[in-house]
């Protein structure tokens, strides 16, 4: 059961890291226009 | 890509081109700002954008343009943001452009919409997620205390720290919202929903980290941190509802943002934005502005369109020294006037205490889950004290009657009166009331219904009686053309109106259809328009301006005549148009069982046939505004609950005074501001479906109380024996949020009416 030790941090180290690229991309803005990020990925960038 | 090639107009989806009507002169100087990089920017409501293909447009048109160094829609907030070097264009020619590729525009008044932004919605999401990756990864520690048979009390104990790591940090920085607003309302010796939560928060930490310490199988760290989860769900959601309506509030607000040019010492002529005014200033107001501000005429005649003021279709004449309410529209010529009050001061002062008169009366209205948690808070404590010493002084008690039951435990008492807060903890009780009512405001919203607050929906499912207003509301509060002159004379009759924005002459040319104008045709503000018509004098306007000699109709009814040369004058009638789906709406509330009234300020006999068209048998004609408030307190004096529909500013008070109330999109934003809900559109019939949502919101939401009650029946008594795990607690708390979100979304579809 040591295993445990590493194993229990590093899973928290995991989530943790999610829980900060949600807060990153709330901070930067990206839920400011849901239904116009929908829309944009059907934009042909190339013509 | 260039302008001239994307010439098709707008969106399938979106708006036509403009009509004339709609062409109204801005001027967009006044709102451009110059930003954080030395740029001009401008922002512009867009009207009829819906998809990718619009975006598209819009921003490809806007960024081919020389200068223009950034252009961004939002399709959510419907908001252009446009960037340029200074300089470089004039913003008009922009605006232009849009117009052009078919989408309407409006300035927008950055500072007045944005207030300030969302700054507490942004901390609840934090919150939210906080909680969220809580609840989620202590569920790694707890699951295998639960399953695990096997399980050591020292490894069930390192578990139990492992729990306490990731808990007392996240729950801690999640419970901000509900510690803030608890002391908050302890400070001012109330308390809220917020103090039992906060207090089951903190007792059930200190009661975890105390059986951590001491080695005992039960801990409620994964109980908390789901329990703050939910709870923040509930009230991100309900934030999100408020916020949205305010923030519509305040866009209509920024929408209306009027433009105004001020005269300087040596006739400069400067454009800035209505803020800006200051008493004393003299401004410019060319023909089709609106005024920014109360004021008087110092140079020049013309007539005042003040339809939105005193809900009279006709316009008045003014002349030098005449009084002008802010609001006023100017029909016919240019005027100079001088400012008597700020923009911010103008003629709504005096309403704005009337509306607040009738708020009062609202004041009295309690939620529905304030009622339920009234209930609750009380019941919940007492049964928890209850628990608490029972266990404590329960067992002794048994002794004296010769039962032994050993001696009462504080840790066992203390356990079992905690396990009975968290698992009562009002976490169905905070969704079941904001889930409901974000799912049916979001399916009005999608239909044009802008519904300004939670317990608007809640009173609106209370009324009885509909009272409606007549001009602006049953009817488009526009003249329409009934007489029917001989195809000649109208289209002769017409390129005379064609120089006037009175609203006779609009609805005459909106008779006649497209045309030119009368060359050299020239307008007297007050009386009508003279001209020459291949070669013959000819006069549209007032009897007495156009045909002296004619007999007074006296039906009263909105007219013009028309002479032309020495045929005999022709008298041209109008009356306002009903809404298309008037009588259809009208009928259907009558259908539900609700009572229709209609006050008007109009003519007796305008009044009479507009309320015989769409069948309403209880009307009042020629009502003073404040008459109409009088009859909704009579109303409510009767114990009615009545809605008032109306668009003015006369009916502004009248709408804060009735139960709940409602107002046309085109409605002054006075009365808008006083409406529960805003109908968009010219159609009556959201008002039905409006009423129906509500009603039907309403069912859910006693349905999820009723089931929150339920569960609390089943699952205190079960607490409060000592009988719950904190396995139980989890699913039981879980399975109830999801059970009340599923029931609300339940509202989701619905049939169209």
């Amino acid at each position: 059961m040591n295993i445990l030790i590493f194993l229990a941090p590093a899973a928290i180290l995991m989530g943790a890291i999610g829980l900060v690229a949600f807060l990153w991309s709330l901070r930067a803005g990206q839920y400011e226009d849901l239904q116009g990020a929908a829309h944009r990925v059907l934009i042909d960038e190339d013509d | 890509m260039a302008l001239d090639t994307l010439a098709a107009p707008g969106c399938p989806s979106g708006l036509g081109a403009p009509t004339e009507s709609d062409a109204r002169p801005t001027d967009f100087t006044a709102f451009v700002r110059v930003d954080a990089r030395g740029n001009e920017t401008l922002e512009l409501m867009v009207e009829g954008a819906s998809c990718a293909g619009c975006i598209k447009k819009i921003e490809g048109a806007l960024l081919a343009t020389p200068g223009v160094s950034d252009a961004r829609l939002n399709l959510s907030t419907r908001r252009l943001r446009i960037a340029w070097t200074p300089g470089a264009l004039a913003p008009g020619a922009l605006a232009e452009a849009m117009t052009r590729l078919g989408y309407r525009v409006a300035p927008f008044d950055p500072e007045l919409a944005q207030g300030k932004i969302d700054s507490e919605g942004r901390f609840l999401l934090r919150c939210l997620a906080v909680a969220g990756f809580g609840a989620m990864n202590i569920m790694m520690f707890t699951t295998p205390v639960w399953f695990a048979d096997d399980m050591g009390a020292e490894t069930r104990t390192l578990m139990h720290w492992f729990s306490a790591l990731v808990a007392i940090p996240c729950g801690l920085y999640a419970a901000q919202p509900f510690f803030r607003s608890a002391w908050s309302a302890l400070k001012a010796w109330r308390a809220n929903m917020d103090v039992p939560i906060s207090l089951a928060v903190v007792l059930t930490f200190a009661m975890s980290i105390a059986e951590t310490i001491l080695g005992g199988a039960h801990t409620y760290f994964d109980g908390i941190t789901m329990l703050l989860f939910f709870l923040l769900i509930g009230r991100y959601l309900d934030h999100r509802l408020r916020e949205r309506a305010r923030t519509a509030a305040r866009e209509i607000l920024a929408m209306q943002a009027v433009a105004a040019r001020r005269l300087g010492a040596d006739d400069v002529v400067e454009a800035i934005s209505a803020r800006e005014i200051e008493v004393g200033d003299r401004l410019l107001l060319a023909a089709g502005e609106r005024a920014p501000c109360d004021g008087v005429v110092e140079t020049g005649a013309s007539d005042l369109d003040c339809s939105m003021l005193t809900g009279e279709t006709l316009p008045v004449a003014v002349r030098a020294g005449d009084r002008i309410l802010a609001g006023a529209i100017n029909v016919s010529r240019q005027l100079t006037m001088r400012a008597v009050a700020k923009a911010e001061d103008s003629a709504v002062a005096e309403l704005a205490r009337l509306i607040e008169i009738g708020e009062q009366g609202r004041g009295k209205f309690v939620r529905l889950a304030d009622r339920a948690a009234a209930l609750y808070v009380p019941l919940v404590h007492t049964a928890a004290a209850l628990t608490f010493f029972g266990w404590l002084l329960g067992p002794s008690l048994l002794g004296v009657f010769g039962v032994d039951a050993g001696a009462g435990d504080v840790r066992v008492a203390l356990t079992n009166a905690v396990a009975l807060l968290i698992i009562t903890c009002p976490c169905a009780l905070g969704l079941a009331v904001p889930a409901v009512q974000v799912v049916a405001t979001g399916r009005l919203f999608k239909r044009g219904v802008l519904v300004r607050s939670g317990d608007a929906l809640e009173r609106l499912a209370q009324i009885d009686t509909v009272v409606f207003d007549k001009t602006g509301t049953l009817t488009l509060g526009r003249p329409r053309l009934v007489s029917e002159p001989p195809a000649d004379i109208l289209i002769a009759a017409a390129s005379l109106a064609r120089v006037s924005r009175h609203p006779l002459s609009r609805a005459l040319v909106e008779a006649a259809g497209p045309g030119a104008a009368a060359i050299g045709a020239l307008e007297s503000p007050g009386d009508g328009v003279e001209g020459v018509i291949d070669g013959i004098p000819a006069r549209l306007g007032k009897r007495t301006y156009a045909a002296s000699g004619a007999p007074d109709a006296a039906d009263g009814a909105p007219e013009l005549w028309f002479a032309l040369g020495d045929q005999a004058p022709v008298r041209l009638v109008f009356a306002d148009a009903l809404r298309s789906d008037a009588s259809a709406a009208v009928a259907a509330l009558k259908a539900r069982g609700y009572a229709v009234e209609m006050l008007s300020g109009d003519r007796p006999s305008a009044a009479a046939a507009a309320a015989d068209a769409v069948g309403i048998e209880h009307w009042r004609a020629g009502v003073l505004p404040a008459e109409k408030t009088t009859r909704i307190q009579e109303l409510r004096a009767l114990g009615r609950k009545p809605l008032m529909v109306g668009d003015g500013l006369n009916d502004a008070a009248a709408l804060a005074a009735a139960h709940a109330s409602a107002s046309p999109g085109a409605a002054v934003e006075a009365s808008q501001a006083a409406a529960d809900i805003v109908l968009q559109g010219d159609r009556l019939m959201p008002l039905v479906e409006a009423i129906d949502v509500a009603k039907s919101a309403r069912a859910r939401a006693l349905e999820n109380l009723g089931f929150s009650a339920l569960y609390n029946v089943v699952a205190a008594p079960l607490a409060a024996a000592g009988l719950l795990t904190p396995l139980i607690a989890a699913v039981a708390m879980s399975s109830s949020s999801l059970i009340v979100t599923a029931n609300a979304l339940r509202m989701q579809g619905g049939k169209r009416t």
